[in-house]
C-alpha cells in the first residue's frame, strides 16, 4: 500500500558538513542520503528538521535557492534540539521537511530597488539566503548596503564569507559593528540601531530587518526617525511551531500563522496584529 | 439549605471593605445557570451586591485563589471558606504559599453541597432553581416545575462530610459545627477489599476515561509547584497524551503520591473531573494508610505540623511492618 | 422520507455494524453517553448529546504519525500509517455535524492532512435531528437549525418511529442497503415534530445569544477589551473546554521512545495550556489572560477571518456543562458582545 506524501512524514537528511561560525553557532550542510537537495525553496523560507527522539523545530535556510546542491542551517545552540544538533558530527542522519512559511518579495517587490540589509546577531541567518540569492542575480537590483553588529568578533556570523565574497562584490557596502571595543578589531564599534543612524541611508531603499527582538524594535524606531516608511521594512518573526502547515495552532497571532502567512512580514502588517509575538 | 443567609456574608463583605479591613472579597458569582457559581474576585461594593452568590451551589474550594491574588494585589482579601476549605487554606500556610495576615478569613457554616450533575440527572431542561428551604424549586422545560430535596442532590464528598469545623477563620458566621464521624473511608475499604484484579480492572476502567484534561491538578489546592513537571516540556514526561496505558495512570498515580500527607480531602478533584473519575479515592487511599500506620493525622487541621511522611517519631512502624500491612491488603 | 419502528432498530443497527464497522452514543454508567463501536446489546443512547463529540472518530486524542528507526549515525523513517476502512458514525447530532465541517476546513485545506483525510473519506455520517434541546444548547446563535436534514443521513426519532432521509448520494446508497427494514412514509410526523423542537428551541436560556457583534476583522474591537481580566481571572488553565470542545483542533507533536525505536505521535494540545507556546526564548502568552483571550479569539474572530465568516463555535454546549469554574464562551459573548468597542 502505498500513500500520499504527508507533510507530517519528513524524509532523512545527512549532515554532510557542519562549520563553527562562533561560540554558539554552527552551519550545517544537509542534503538527501543520495546526495541531492532535498527540496527547492524561495529566500527566507524555512525547515522542520528533527532528531527523533529528541524532537522537531523550525529553522531558516540560511543558504541560497541559486545553490543547487544542498541547504545550510546556522543553529544556534538554545535548546534540546540544538544542543543535540550541536554534538553532531558529519555523516549523521537527521530529518528534514519543508520548505515552509512565505519567500521574501525578491522577484517583484525587490526587483530593481536598493536593498539594505541589516542583522543582529543569528539574525543574519535568515538574511543569508536573501543576501546571496539578490548577489546571485546582481543585475535585478541596485545597490546593496549590509549592516550586521554581533556582541563581538567571534560572535560574527558567516564571517569569513562576509570578507571574502560579500566585501568583495561591486555595488555591495557591508557595514560590520561590534558591541564592545576589543583588540585586532578596527572596525565599529556599537549597537546596530545607532550605527545605522550614523551611516544615514537614503529612504528609497527597501530594507530587511532581522534580530533579537529589542534589536528590531530600535532599529525599527530610528528607520523611522530617519523617514522610511514601514511599508518598505520587511522583517521575519519566530514563534513555537508544531506542524509548520498551519493546522496545530501554535503559532497563531491573531488570525495569521507565522509557519504559513509568515515568517516574512511587513513591519506594517505587524501593526495589524495583536502583540503577541 | 445553608444555615447563614446570602444577606448575611454580603453585609460581612461590604462592612468590611467600607471600613478598610479588605480590599478585595473573594467569592462566588452566578455562573450561567442557577445551578452553578464561578469563583469572583469584587472590589467594587456595587458589583458585589448585584453579582455575589451564595447557595446550595457554592462547592468550588476558593483557597487556592489566595496564592495568585495575594501576589497580584495590594492590601487585604476576605474570602468565604466553607469548613472543610479551612483545612486546605491552613495546609497552604503551612507550605507558605502566602502570608496568613494578607487573609481575612470568613468561616462560613455548610450543611453540605448540590452536586449539579446530580441535579442533571434528575431535571432535564432546567430553566431556573429556587432554593426554598431544604428543597430546590427546578423549572423545567420538560417536566413543568419540580421539587427536588437538597439532601437527594448532595455532592459525594459531602456526604462523608469530614469536618463542619472550621480549622480557621477571623469571623465566623452563624454557629460552628463539629468535626464528623464520617464513614469516608469505607469507599477505600471497599476498593482494598476487591481482588489486585478486580483492583487493577476497577482503575483501569476508570482510568482509561481520563482525558488528561489536567483540572484535577490544577484544581487541587496541594498542587502548587511553580511548574509541574507535567507542564514542563523539557521535563521528558508527557503531560496531554497517554503515550500508552501505564502512562496513563501514571499521571494520577504521581499526583497522588506527591500530595500524599499534604491532601487535605477537600474532594475539589473529583468535583471538577469532566469525566466523573473518583480521583479522590486514589488520595483517600493515602490518608487512611497514613492514618493506619502512624496514627490519625489530618492535613490542614492546624497550621505547621509535620505530616508523618516527612517526619520521623520514634513511634513509627519499622519500615518493614508498613511494607507487609502493604502487602497483606 | 423512509421510516422504521423503533423496536426494530436493534436488528437495524446489527445489520448495519455487520457490513461496516458502526459506531453510535451509547450510555456509560457514569450517567453520560460516548460514541462506542457497536456491541450486541448496545443500545442507541437518548442523551441530548454525548459528553465528547465524535471529533475523536478523525482526529484522535492521540495518533501515531511516523516511526524512526535509529542506528549509529543512520536515520530510517518508517511510514506506518494503515488503510482506513469504511465506518457508520450513527447519532450524531447537528452541532457536531456543523463542527466537523469545521474540522475539515483545518484539515482538509491545503496541504491536506492525510490522517484525517483518510478517515474522512471513509465515514458515513447518520445525523440524528434533536426533539429534546436542553438548556447547555445554543446551536441557533450559529444559524444551526437542530432539526433540518445534514450530514449523509438525518433520522428524526419520534415515539415509537424512526424516520430516514438521505442528504448524499453516498446517503442513498446506505438507505438503499436497509432497505429491508424500511418502508416509504410522507414527512407529517417529522413536520409536526421540528415545529414542537423550534417552539421548545425558542424557550432556551441561551436562545438570544448573538453572535452578531463577532466574527473577522473585529480583532481589533476586542483584544484590548478589558473584561478579557474579570473574564479570566477564575480560570484554572485547565484544557477541559478545549478537549471536550467538537472544533477545537489545536495538537502537539512529540517523539516517544518505545525501547524499540521511536514513534512520532500527535496528541491533542490546548492553548490554555501555560506551556503552549512557550519557547526556548520566553513565552508571547504569559498570563492565563492571554491563552484565555486567545480561544475565544480564535473561536469568535480569527477563524471566521481565514472561513468566510463560519465560527468556530457550534453551540453543543459541552464546554458550558464541564467547565469546573462554569466559564464558558456564552458568558465571554454576553460580555463583550454587546460592548464592542
Amino acid at each position: 500500500m502505498s500513500f500520499q506524501p504527508d507533510s507530517l512524514i519528513p524524509q532523512v537528511g545527512v549532515i554532510t558538513d557542519v562549520r563553527i561560525d562562533t561560540p554558539d553557532i554552527k552551519t550545517f550542510r544537509v542534503v538527501t542520503p543520495d546526495g541531492k537537495k532535498a527540496f527547492d525553496h524561495r529566500p527566507g523560507q524555512c525547515a522542520m528538521l528533527s532528531v527523533p527522539g529528541v524532537g522537531e523545530a523550525m529553522f531558516s535556510i540560511t543558504s541560497s535557492p541559486t545553490n543547487t546542491e544542498y541547504m545550510e542551517f546556522s543553529i544556534k545552540k538554545c535548546g534540546c534540539v540544538t544542543d543535540w544538533l550541536h554534538q553532531a558530527e558529519v555523516g549523521q542522519q537527521i530529518t528534514i521537511r519543508g520548505p515552509y512559511g512565505n519567500p521574501f518579495p525578491v522577484d517583484d517587490v525587490f526587483a530593481g530597488r536598493d536593498l539594505l540589509f541589516i542583522a543582529g546577531g543569528v539574525g543574519l541567518a535568515p538574511l543569508r539566503s536573501v543576501i546571496n540569492y539578490c548577489r546571485h542575480y546582481r543585475d535585478r537590483y541596485g545597490k546593496i548596503d549590509i549592516v550586521y553588529g554581533s556582541r563581538s568578533k567571534a560572535d560574527l556570523l558567516d564571517y569569513d564569507e562576509i570578507l571574502t565574497d560579500w566585501e568583495t562584490d561591486s555595488g555591495v557596502n557591508v557595514h560590520l559593528t561590534i558591541d564592545r571595543e576589543e583588540v585586532g578589531w578596527s572596525g565599529h564599534v556599537g549597537f546596530v540601531p545607532s550605527f545605522v543612524k550614523e551611516l544615514g541611508f537614503a529612504t528609497d531603499k527597501t530594507v530587511v530587518l532581522c534580530g533579537p527582538p529589542v534589536m528590531i524594535k530600535f532599529t525599527l524606531e530610528e528607520l523611522i526617525a530617519m523617514g522610511f516608511d514601514k511599508t518598505s521594512v520587511y522583517t521575519t518573526l519566530e514563534l513555537r511551531m508544531k506542524c509548520g502547515i498551519g493546522k496545530c495552532g501554535r503559532c497563531n497571532v491573531g488570525s495569521k500563522y507565522v509557519c504559513k502567512d509568515g515568517p516574512v512580514f511587513r513591519c506594517d502588517e505587524l501593526d495589524e496584529l495583536p502583540d503577541e509575538y | 439549605m445553608q444555615s447563614v443567609t446570602r444577606q448575611d456574608l454580603l453585609d460581612t463583605a461590604l462592612e468590611k471593605l467600607a471600613d478598610g479591613t479588605v480590599s478585595h472579597v473573594l467569592g462566588w458569582s452566578r455562573g450561567t445557570f442557577d445551578y452553578e457559581a464561578t469563583p469572583t474576585l469584587f472590589s467594587d461594593p456595587d458589583t458585589l451586591r448585584t453579582a455575589f452568590v451564595w447557595n446550595d451551589f457554592c462547592g468550588a474550594n476558593l483557597s487556592k485563589y489566595l496564592i495568585k491574588h495575594t501576589r497580584r494585589l495590594e492590601g487585604r482579601l476576605l474570602v468565604f471558606l466553607k469548613p472543610c476549605d479551612t483545612y486546605s487554606f491552613n495546609q497552604l500556610l503551612t507550605e507558605h504559599r502566602f502570608e496568613r495576615e494578607r487573609v481575612f478569613v470568613v468561616g462560613v457554616p455548610c450543611n453540605g453541597m448540590a452536586d449539579p450533575r446530580k441535579l442533571k440527572a434528575q431535571a432535564d431542561g432546567i430553566l431556573s432553581v429556587t432554593a426554598e428551604g431544604d428543597t430546590l424549586s427546578v423549572e423545567t422545560l420538560y417536566d413543568g416545575t419540580r421539587t427536588l430535596a437538597v439532601a437527594d442532590l448532595l455532592e459525594e464528598r459531602c456526604l462523608t462530610c469530614k469536618s463542619r469545623r472550621h480549622a480557621a477563620y477571623d469571623l465566623l458566621l452563624g454557629e460552628e459545627g463539629e468535626v464528623q464521624d464520617s464513614a469516608r473511608f469505607d469507599e477505600v475499604a471497599a476498593i482494598e477489599a476487591m481482588s489486585p484484579d478486580e483492583r487493577f480492572a476497577f482503575w483501569q476502567k476508570e482510568l482509561s476515561r481520563c482525558i488528561r484534561c489536567n483540572a484535577c491538578r490544577d484544581v487541587c489546592p496541594a498542587c502548587t509547584c511553580e511548574q509541574c513537571v507535567f507542564g514542563n516540556p523539557s521535563s521528558g514526561v508527557e503531560n496531554k497524551a497517554a503515550s500508552n496505558e501505564f502512562e496513563e495512570k501514571l499521571f494520577h498515580i504521581i499526583r497522588a503520591l506527591h500530595v500524599a500527607g499534604r491532601c487535605t480531602d477537600c474532594g475539589e478533584c473529583s468535583r471538577v473531573c469532566p469525566q466523573g473519575i473518583p480521583l479522590h479515592l486514589l488520595n483517600r487511599k493515602f490518608i487512611k494508610e497514613i492514618n493506619e500506620n502512624y496514627g490519625v493525622y489530618q492535613a490542614g487541621a492546624e497550621v505547621g505540623t509535620r505530616a508523618p511522611l516527612v517526619d520521623f517519631t520514634l513511634d513509627d512502624p519499622e519500615a518493614e511492618t508498613v511494607v507487609r500491612r502493604g502487602d497483606d491488603a | 422520507m423512509r421510516k422504521c419502528a423503533l423496536s426494530v432498530m436493534p436488528d437495524l443497527l446489527r445489520a448495519v455494524a455487520e457490513a461496516t464497522p458502526l459506531y453510535l452514543p451509547v450510555d456509560t454508567d457514569k450517567g453520560d453517553a460516548l460514541f462506542t463501536r457497536w456491541f450486541e446489546g448496545a443500545d442507541w443512547s437518548g442523551a441530548c448529546n454525548t459528553a465528547r463529540g465524535p471529533k475523536d472518530l478523525f482526529f484522535p486524542q492521540t495518533e501515531d504519525l511516523v516511526a524512526f528507526k535509529t542506528a549509529g549515525k543512520t536515520v530510517e523513517v518508517l511510514d506506518i500509517r494503515r488503510e482506513q476502512e469504511d465506518f457508520v458514525v450513527f447519532g450524531v447530532r447537528p452541532c457536531d455535524v456543523k463542527a466537523i465541517e469545521v474540522l475539515d476546513r483545518v484539515f482538509l485545506s491545503e496541504p491536506v492532512d492525510s490522517f484525517y483525510a483518510a478517515r474522512r473519506n471513509h465515514a458515513l455520517i447518520v445525523t440524528a435531528a434533536c426533539s429534546r434541546p436542553t438548556e447547555t444548547c445554543f446551536c441557533g446563535t450559529f444559524g444551526i437549525d437542530p432539526t433540518a436534514l445534514c450530514g449523509d443521513v438525518t433520522v428524526w426519532k419520534t415515539e415509537d418511529h424512526v424516520y430516514w432521509q438521505a442528504a448524499t448520494e453516498q446517503g442513498e446508497r446506505f438507505l438503499a442497503a436497509l432497505d429491508g427494514f424500511l418502508e416509504d412514509a410522507d414527512d407529517t410526523a417529522v413536520t409536526a415534530q421540528r415545529a414542537q423542537t423550534a417552539a421548545l428551541l425558542s424557550r432556551l436560556p441561551l436562545h438570544s445569544l448573538r453572535a452578531d457583534a463577532f466574527g473577522g476583522g473585529k480583532t481589533e474591537a476586542f483584544f484590548d477589551h478589558p473584561a478579557w481580566d474579570t473574564l479570566s481571572q477564575s480560570c484554572l488553565g485547565c484544557g477541559t473546554c478545549t478537549f471536550v470542545c467538537p472544533t477545537c483542533q489545536c495538537y502537539d507533536i512529540k517523539d516517544f521512545d518505545t525501547g524499540h525505536g521511536v514513534v512520532r505521535y500527535r496528541c491533542w494540545d490546548s492553548c490554555m495550556y501555560s506551556d503552549f507556546t512557550k519557547m526556548a526564548h520566553g513565552n508571547p502568552r504569559l498570563t492565563q489572560k492571554e491563552r484565555f483571550r486567545q480561544r475565544f479569539m480564535h473561536k469568535l474572530v480569527y477563524y471566521p477571518e481565514n472561513n468566510d465568516g463560519l465560527f468556530s463555535c457550534v453551540g453543543c454546549g459541552r464546554c458550558l456543562a464541564k467547565c469546573p469554574i462554569s466559564m464558558n464562551i456564552a458568558t465571554v459573548m454576553n460580555t463583550l458582545g454587546g460592548d464592542a468597542r
